[in-house]
């Protein structure tokens, strides 16, 4: 049941094409523009690399994330999820994998090559992308909360940034810093990263069951 | 088996939708419910649906299953059809009977008996009204539960589709099932009528 629902999803990511692809072409552009606007200045591209990476994808995970549930609420799907015998939660945590599966994943496997356009060292790139697995699913399951918080509102597009963004911040504070890490010999690379693990998991357990509390409060 | 409901209550927002609400319904009997619009049919499926809180009384089958809940022993069809337009009749068949679980017939044997087999590889998208009201009917097929709630059925169908409907009700009553259905037109099987009057 459970890979049913993540199947599907992913099915449908594919077809419309409106998560997925559209959060890889933003992450793209963004990061292709950052140069133009900051300047040819290697040394400077190198030093905000790793933080125009961490911002663009943060902002890439939003995209779309404010359909995962009022998609299904408007069709009616919601209804029969809930009275299947899945678990809310377990729904909840099948649609948030679909997501990351279809959204954070391809930002990751994108940032080694993005990160060439910002002249980040390998020893960078490297940190840049193993964060950013790690920080990614911090990402897409405090937006989730939202989502399912926004699911009922015919607008919920325009408030999800606003609800979501201020927890992300710490994950995208010690995804930063880890990667940065690996070229300031000053600051540890261990102590933000670990926090980004235990912000991750966090936001897995915590997003999963406070999405389903907020969905079962929806239709009433 | 029966389906029954004691003294229940609902309320939306802050307007009582129904009180003191009592119902039987034996097993291979149909329930219509009847009422003018906002009288509360579609709140009373969806509280027997477990989608909608109960403010006070019980709804419950008789005998229970204590380990199943009513919601997963009843199969909903809304006014919304809960298809993706981008997945085909065959896939979101297949989609459900996995979510529901306890599967009957497969989907293209439930497609055929909706009479929508010439579709099964088109996406949802391209089906008109009626033929994606035939699909939700379908779902009920690929998965066995006994209690169906169906939320003005007969809406978007011609007539061909409507006798259809009624044999597909007259094979699950004749199989034990219960259905509860909320329409302002005759079911085309025996039904006895509960009528939840005015609005009020």
């Amino acid at each position: 049941m459970f890979w049913a629902l993540v199947r599907r999803d992913l099915k449908l990511a594919a077809r419309i094409g409106g998560g997925g692809s559209m959060g890889l072409v933003f992450f793209l552009s963004l990061v292709t523009v950052m140069p133009f606007a900051v300047g040819p200045d290697l040394n400077l591209l190198a030093r905000i690399g790793a933080a125009i990476l961490w911002v663009a994808a943060m902002l890439a995970t939003l995209l779309g994330l404010d359909r995962i549930f009022q998609a299904e609420e408007e069709d009616g799907s919601l209804d029969l999820l809930m009275m299947s015998p899945l678990p809310l939660p377990l729904i909840v945590l099948a649609k948030g994998l679909a997501h990351w599966l279809a959204t954070g994943l391809p930002l990751v496997l994108a940032a080694p090559l993005l990160g060439l356009l910002l002249a980040l060292q390998p020893v960078v790139l490297g940190a840049v992308t193993l964060t950013l697995l790690v920080g990614t699913p911090a990402l897409t399951f405090l937006g989730v909360v939202g989502a399912a918080l926004t699911a009922g509102l015919r607008r919920g597009g325009l408030i999800l940034p606003i609800l979501v963004m201020p927890l992300m911040v710490p994950v995208l504070i010690f995804g930063v810093a880890a990667s940065n890490a690996a070229v300031e010999a000053t600051t540890p690379f261990l102590a933000p990263f670990l926090l980004l693990v235990a912000a991750s998991l966090f936001a897995l357990v915590a997003g999963v069951v406070a999405g389903a509390a907020s969905l079962r409060q929806i239709g009433s | 088996m029966r389906l029954f409901a004691d003294n229940l209550a609902c309320r939306r927002s802050s307007r009582i939708v129904f009180e003191n609400l009592a119902f039987e319904v034996q097993a291979g009997e149909a329930l219509a419910v009847t009422g003018a619009n906002g009288a509360g049919k579609s709140t009373l499926l969806r509280v027997v649906a477990g989608l909608l809180p109960i403010l006070a009384g019980q709804v419950a089958l008789d005998p229970a299953q204590d380990d199943i809940p009513l919601a997963e022993r009843c199969h909903y069809v809304g006014h919304r059809d809960a298809l993706k337009p981008a997945l085909t009749p065959l896939e979101s068949l297949g989609f459900w009977q996995a979510m529901q679980g306890s599967a009957a017939a497969s989907p293209l044997e439930a497609l055929d008996i909706v009479g929508l087999t010439h579709a099964a590889g088109l996406p949802s998208g391209y089906l008109s009204a009626g033929q994606r009201r035939r699909l939700a009917f379908a779902r009920l097929l690929v998965s066995r539960r006994p209690v169906w709630l169906l939320d003005e059925p007969q809406s978007a169908l011609d007539a061909a589709s409507r006798d259809r409907l009624a044999r597909l009700m007259a094979d699950h009553l004749d199989s034990g099932g219960i259905i509860l259905a909320a329409t302002h037109d005759p079911l085309g099987v025996p039904a006895r009528s509960l009528d939840l009057g005015r609005v009020g």
